[in-house]
């Protein structure tokens, strides 16, 4: 099993992020590597279970299942179900927590995965930096005074 | 009663590691924390070990007592509860946490608790819980950090690139005291790591003469030898954060090359020494005071109401086991050569003391244990000891051997043992104080030690260092007591 973790600090109120990225089907909005998103069978993004399927800026075509989602944590964890990454069991979180200091927001998301060994350095690169990183760094500029 | 949950947050601009190292010292808070004028620890209890109680006086004149429930270097969190409080908040179970910021390498801290107040009061105790003490608190950590960090890039800018040159004494070969010579020695400019010393004094013990002898061969001649000093950094070469030059620091460790006036060594080894902790006494005690702490808490963890036998209580690293067994609340007895000796292990806190006489030294034990033997045992001599300790042994006794100033010890069948079901430790030095981490453990034991005067160490002589011959003739020929320290 292979974990990767990228966390954050986005300068603004754990509210405000939570209002751009609650929706699972949202993550064009903010994501600049995701371009196009629904969600399976017209159920409601927030219905646990549900399935999004969204295309890569890149091309590729990757569906997840939302597993949990918590208002009151400021958290969702997903699943993937098919992808053009080479990961099995992968299941990640997103979670942000108020920083009670200035009114900001601490950022989290992790992974946790099976891979081939030789892939393992690759595939940490590409979900930390080309999806975690770069979506905290488009939440960063959203936020930023 | 009202139960309360107060939760406060912030962001550290420094790496996880270097937070969670000031946080973790459970008892370190009064170092940064402007509420806490002074925290201790009870009962001889690690700084990091779970249920170990910190007793802190606050700046406002109250008392609290706080006990450790968990610690936990991989989540960097700890939660601890009150367990005595001037302050009426009951129930109170704290938990600090720490996570890194991974895309700046900053650290983000959370400060949370619940706890129970007299109906009435929850505002008051919760907004002194959340402002007083957790936001004060992230203050001055952020500005202890700010400060650590600028004065270490300063003083790297700073760094003089020259050897500075001082004088050392040297043996060219093994041999008598008469090897040594004084010689002019050039200490480089410290390399990464590394840090650079003034010494102002340094220590010589027993061990020293065996380095110069051969018969412990620490060193290949020629060279300097001696482990122990205190003085002050002149400079640090890069990635040295916990030393500034200017600072007051102590070291007692191999390798060699204590017998001289500036050193370049490596900074692990050097340690900063408290204020009241003056550099003569560093030097007479540094070495002797470690090897006491690890002996009775880490050989073997002295409890009250055990009975601990010590040999050569008259000598350096005796009478500080005499006195801090005594303060563990042990029944000490020294066992010596002669009643001036016998006088001193008094004076040091031996309740007993057995001198050579018509009976047996096991013989003597059994009559003042009333039959059930010494628990522990001190056993510097060696060969001509060690029968009679295992003898002296109490069921399940712990037998230490920490030299042998009469010769090895020699083949032991341990089948003999079973006897008396021995436990037999053969501690070495350095396995006790070869990182910064352990070290610091024993230290921080061994200055509160000093500091409470539960121990005190005594300089019987002083020497220019120019005069270290005779400092190890008068050694050798058992003409010093406490002591002996050369100043450069």
């Amino acid at each position: 099993m292979t974990r990767v973790y990228i966390s954050s600090v986005i300068n603004t109120s754990a509210d405000s992020v939570w209002k751009v990225i609650r929706n699972f089907n949202c993550m064009p909005d903010w994501h600049p590597a995701i371009v196009e998103s629904r969600i399976e069978g017209d159920n409601p993004p927030d219905q646990i279970g549900c399935v999004r399927s969204f295309r890569l800026e890149s091309g590729g075509y990757v569906r997840e299942r939302l597993l949990g989602l918590s208002d009151y944590d400021y958290s969702f964890t997903y699943a993937i179900i098919d992808s053009p990454l080479e990961v099995e069991n992968y299941v990640a979180t997103l979670k942000l927590t108020p920083i009670t200091d200035g009114g900001r927001t601490f950022a989290e998301w992790s992974a946790d995965f099976d891979c081939s060994p030789e892939k393992e350095n690759d595939l940490l690169e590409q979900i930390g930096k080309n999806v975690f990183q770069t979506g905290f760094d488009s939440l960063k500029n959203r936020f930023s005074n | 009663m009202i139960m309360v949950a107060v939760r406060r947050s912030t962001v550290i601009e420094a790496p996880i590691s270097q937070v969670w190292d000031i946080l973790r010292d459970y008892n370190g808070h009064d170092s940064w924390h402007p509420a806490v004028e002074k925290s201790s620890l009870e009962s001889g209890m690690h700084t990091d070990q779970i249920g170990a109680v910190r007793n802190f006086k606050l700046t406002g004149g109250e008392h609290l007592r706080e006990q450790l429930l968990s610690m936990s270097d991989k989540d960097h969190r700890f939660r601890y509860t009150i367990v005595e409080s001037d302050i009426p908040l009951t129930n109170y179970l704290a938990e600090i946490e720490l996570k890194p910021v991974t895309d700046c390498d900053w650290t983000f801290w959370t400060w949370s608790s619940k706890f129970d107040t007299p109906a009435g009061r929850e505002e008051e105790l919760s907004e002194l819980v959340a402002k007083g003490v957790y936001e004060a608190g992230f203050e001055s950590l952020r500005t202890k950090v700010k400060t650590n960090n600028n004065l270490y890039s300063r003083f790297d800018l700073k760094e003089s690139r020259t050897p500075i040159e001082g004088t050392a004494m040297i043996i060219d070969h093994y041999g008598t005291s008469e090897e040594f010579h004084q010689a002019k020695l050039a200490a480089p400019p410290p390399e990464p790591g590394q840090v650079r010393l003034k010494q102002t004094a340094i220590g010589v013990n027993f061990i020293d003469v065996y380095c110069r002898t051969g018969y412990f061969k620490l060193l290949t001649p020629p060279g300097v030898i001696g482990m122990e000093a205190a003085g002050e950094v002149i400079d640090t070469g890069p990635q040295v954060n916990h030393l500034k030059p200017g600072q007051r620091v102590g070291y007692a460790c191999p390798p060699l090359g204590a017998y001289t006036s500036v050193r370049t060594m490596d900074a692990d080894l050097v340690f900063p020494l408290p204020d009241y902790l003056d550099d003569a006494t560093a030097a007479a005690g540094l070495l002797k005071g470690i090897t006491a702490e690890f002996l009775l808490h880490r050989v073997h963890q002295v409890r009250k109401g055990e009975t601990v036998l010590i040999y050569a209580p008259a000598g350096g690293v005796g009478r500080i086991l005499c006195q801090w067994a005594n303060h563990l609340g042990a029944t000490v007895i020294g066992a010596t050569s002669s009643e001036e000796k016998a006088h001193i292990a008094r004076a040091a806190g031996a309740q007993h003391v057995i001198l050579p006489g018509e009976t047996s030294l096991e013989d003597q034990i059994r009559k003042i244990t009333k039959g059930h033997g010494a628990d522990v045992i001190y056993d510097a001599v060696g060969q001509d000891s060690f029968a009679h300790s295992v003898a002296a042994l109490a069921p399940r006794g712990h037998l230490i051997s920490h030299g042998q100033a009469s010769g090895d010890v020699g083949s032991w069948d341990i089948s003999s043992l079973a006897s008396c079901s021995a436990t037999v430790s053969r501690p070495n030095y350095i396995h006790y104080t070869d990182t910064p981490e352990k070290l610091s453990l024993i230290t921080e034991r061994l200055f509160k030690a000093i500091e409470s005067r539960i121990i005190n160490i005594e300089i019987g002589q002083r020497y220019p260092l120019s005069e270290a011959a005779l400092a190890h003739r008068d050694l050798e020929n058992r003409q010093t007591t406490g002591s002996t320290i050369l100043i450069p």
